[in-house]
């Protein structure tokens, strides 16, 4: 699905209004444009802004008025940010808990959306419903009896009571449900099966290799909730030695709300491997979203 | 007989034993979506369930749960500053959702004009979303800054006096809504976009013969066939905006404040959420804290019953 609509074909025969001339029309084309450019300044302007106090002195940040380009302190900003604090550990959390995570769901959810797009078994119907209706259930309400349990288990301020229970979910699953649905053809199914592949055979061979277009959605998805996610690291992650970047970022902003160079520099070095991460799929990323909500 | 039996009819074999024998036949179907379940049972409706139990109790974490009754809920009911988290919940939401809704039509009505540039400049807008909450709201910290932020520094530059962004209730909660637009009009953008491609072009053939100028199609055509997008937008920023909570956390968790977690000058960041997490986290009270995320969770669904009823019933009925 592409924006680049071709022009409106031409009705033949009547034509009610007038068409605009040529000056009228560009005029209004250059007003649309003019607005759009704004917008999408503005919507990436905060970017520029992190840069410019992430580069400049906190002395020079708190001068009236403010300095408007990016200053030449970057690296020192970033430097005094490893000596606060321990960064890299942080960073590795995070990329070991969004990886894992990511790679889980992969898994986790095409096994069962290929189960539940494109196999008749007894209960099949009642248990997808149920599957939806997992999607209700508000965060907070299990959030308490989760922090207990971590504690059973003893895995409180351990990264794997970020990654167990989000290896699978319910979003996923009925997204490359209705991905697999229109992707893998019944045909190569049977095929499939006529040279005596099963189930497991199938979705290797004919449902993985037809679905990583939405694979990669997902797992971009995923890998961006992961890496952004915040209410449930902070509760569960006591150990200030093992903390996630977001957590990392927050006491950092606590503990030394003053000195703003050095906390937005934190903040540019949490976010652009992200933004580099996204560039990546940015076109295909955008247009799976939407094509998520309308169906 | 295969697997791939989505071509057998199931009312054919609806006997017992055929039914028993397929379910033994599609043990790997099965086995495909145990994981999530078994996820789902420990992580999930366990959790759920011992939660609803909680909110009964009394319970610090430490030493054994007290059986209380509905102690918890009477006390909720009567709690003036959880009635004051729902109120700033609602303050929020109502300013950011309402602009929200607004710009993001606006802007997907001028993108589904755009043919140049296209890609780069829908990147451009939804570039906020993927950022992370804690860093946006760090940053918009710096911005909405009492004396040197940027947004008084552009107030005073045309002549206005400075304004108490983060050292006034409503300020906070204003702040935090203008992050929320911020972070979520181009999304929201994006799927406007994508519900007004879907919109058939011969439909707006038809108008322009009528004579209909481009904001009468917009107002005429547009809108009403965008109203499945609208009400799923809609549902989507209500479940989220009233779960808010890392924009205050982080807005008004500064070391200025004395406990972190109650939501800055005046309470005013308290959203419920906040107050749900300072209860249970920053007090222990697991047993009161349970009974606040039932009280959330019935506020939620209560409101997104009514937006539901409210806007499928306006919906044309031969959908």
């Amino acid at each position: 699905m592409s924006i680049l609509a071709s022009p409106r074909p031409v009705t033949p025969g009547r034509i009610a209004r007038p068409a605009p001339s040529l000056m009228s029309r560009r005029r209004r084309r250059f007003g649309l444009y003019l607005m759009l450019t704004s917008g999408a300044l503005l919507s990436v302007f905060p970017f520029y802004w992190l840069l410019v106090i992430a580069s400049n002195t906190t002395s020079d940040i708190y001068k009236s008025p403010p300095k408007l380009l990016p200053g030449s302190h970057l690296f020192e900003n970033i430097a005094a940010v490893f000596d606060k604090i321990d960064f890299i550990a942080p960073l590795a959390n995070t990329l070991v808990v969004a990886l894992s995570v990511t790679f889980l769901v992969l898994f986790f959810d095409s096994l069962a959306a290929f189960a539940f797009a494109k196999f008749d078994f007894p209960g099949r119907d009642a248990l997808f419903t149920a599957v939806l209706v997992t999607f209700m259930l508000p965060m907070q309400l299990a959030i308490i009896p989760q922090f207990i349990t971590m504690v059973n288990l003893g895995w409180v301020g351990n990264l794997q009571a970020l990654i167990i229970p989000a290896a699978a979910n319910a979003f996923g699953i009925f997204w490359l449900r209705q991905y697999i649905k229109s992707a893998v053809p019944d045909e190569l199914m049977d095929a499939c099966t006529l040279d005596g592949g099963g189930f497991f055979r199938q979705y290797v061979t004919v449902c993985l290799p037809l679905i990583r277009p939405g694979l990669g959605f997902l797992g971009l998805f995923t890998f961006i909730s992961t890496w952004n996610d915040y209410l449930w690291p902070l509760t569960i992650l006591t150990d200030p030695h093992r903390i996630t970047l977001q957590v990392a970022l927050a006491q950092l902003q606590a503990a030394f709300a003053q000195d703003y160079g050095m906390i937005m520099a934190g903040a540019l070095l949490a976010t652009v491997p992200l933004l580099v991460v996204f560039l990546f799929g940015a076109r295909q990323f955008i247009g799976d979203i939407a094509k998520g909500a309308i169906r | 007989m295969t697997l791939t039996a989505s071509t057998v009819s199931a009312g054919a074999r609806t006997s017992v034993r055929s039914r028993r024998r397929r379910a033994v036949r599609a043990w790997p179907a099965y086995a495909a979506i145990a994981p999530f379940f078994i996820l789902f049972l420990c992580f999930g409706l366990y959790p759920t369930l011992y939660s609803l139990v909680l909110s009964f109790q009394k319970w610090n974490g430490l030493g054994s749960p007290e059986w209380v009754g509905l102690d918890n809920y009477v006390r909720l009911a009567n709690d003036d500053t959880f009635w004051l988290s729902v109120r700033n919940t609602f303050v929020i939401f109502a300013l950011s959702t309402i602009p929200m809704m607004i710009i993001a039509l606006v802007v997907a009505a001028m993108l589904n004009n755009a043919v140049r540039y296209s890609t780069a400049l829908r990147i451009a807008y939804f570039v906020p979303n993927i950022t992370s909450v804690v860093a946006m709201a760090i940053l918009f910290g710096a911005i909405f800054g009492e004396s040197f932020g940027l947004a008084n520094a552009l107030l005073n530059a045309v002549g206005l006096p400075d304004v108490s962004w983060l050292n006034s209730p409503f300020g906070i909660q204003l702040t935090i809504s203008i992050l929320i637009t911020y972070q979520w009009t181009g999304y929201n953008a994006i799927i406007f976009l994508a519900g007004m491609q879907s919109i058939d072009s011969e439909v707006y053939e038809a108008a322009k013969v009528d004579g209909a100028g481009p904001v009468r199609s917009f107002f005429s055509i547009t809108l009403p066939l965008l109203r499945p997008t609208m009400i799923f937008v809609l549902i989507v920023s209500t479940i989220t905006g009233l779960q808010s909570f890392t924009e205050a956390q982080v807005l008004t968790g500064g070391p200025s404040t004395t406990n972190p977690n109650s939501g800055g000058v005046g309470q005013g960041g308290l959203t419920m959420v906040l107050y749900f997490y300072q209860q249970a986290f920053s007090h222990n009270k697991f047993g009161y804290g349970a009974s606040i995320a039932w009280g959330i969770f019935l506020i939620i669904l209560v409101f997104v019953i009514i937006s539901w009823r409210y806007s499928v019933k306006r919906e044309d009925p031969t959908r």
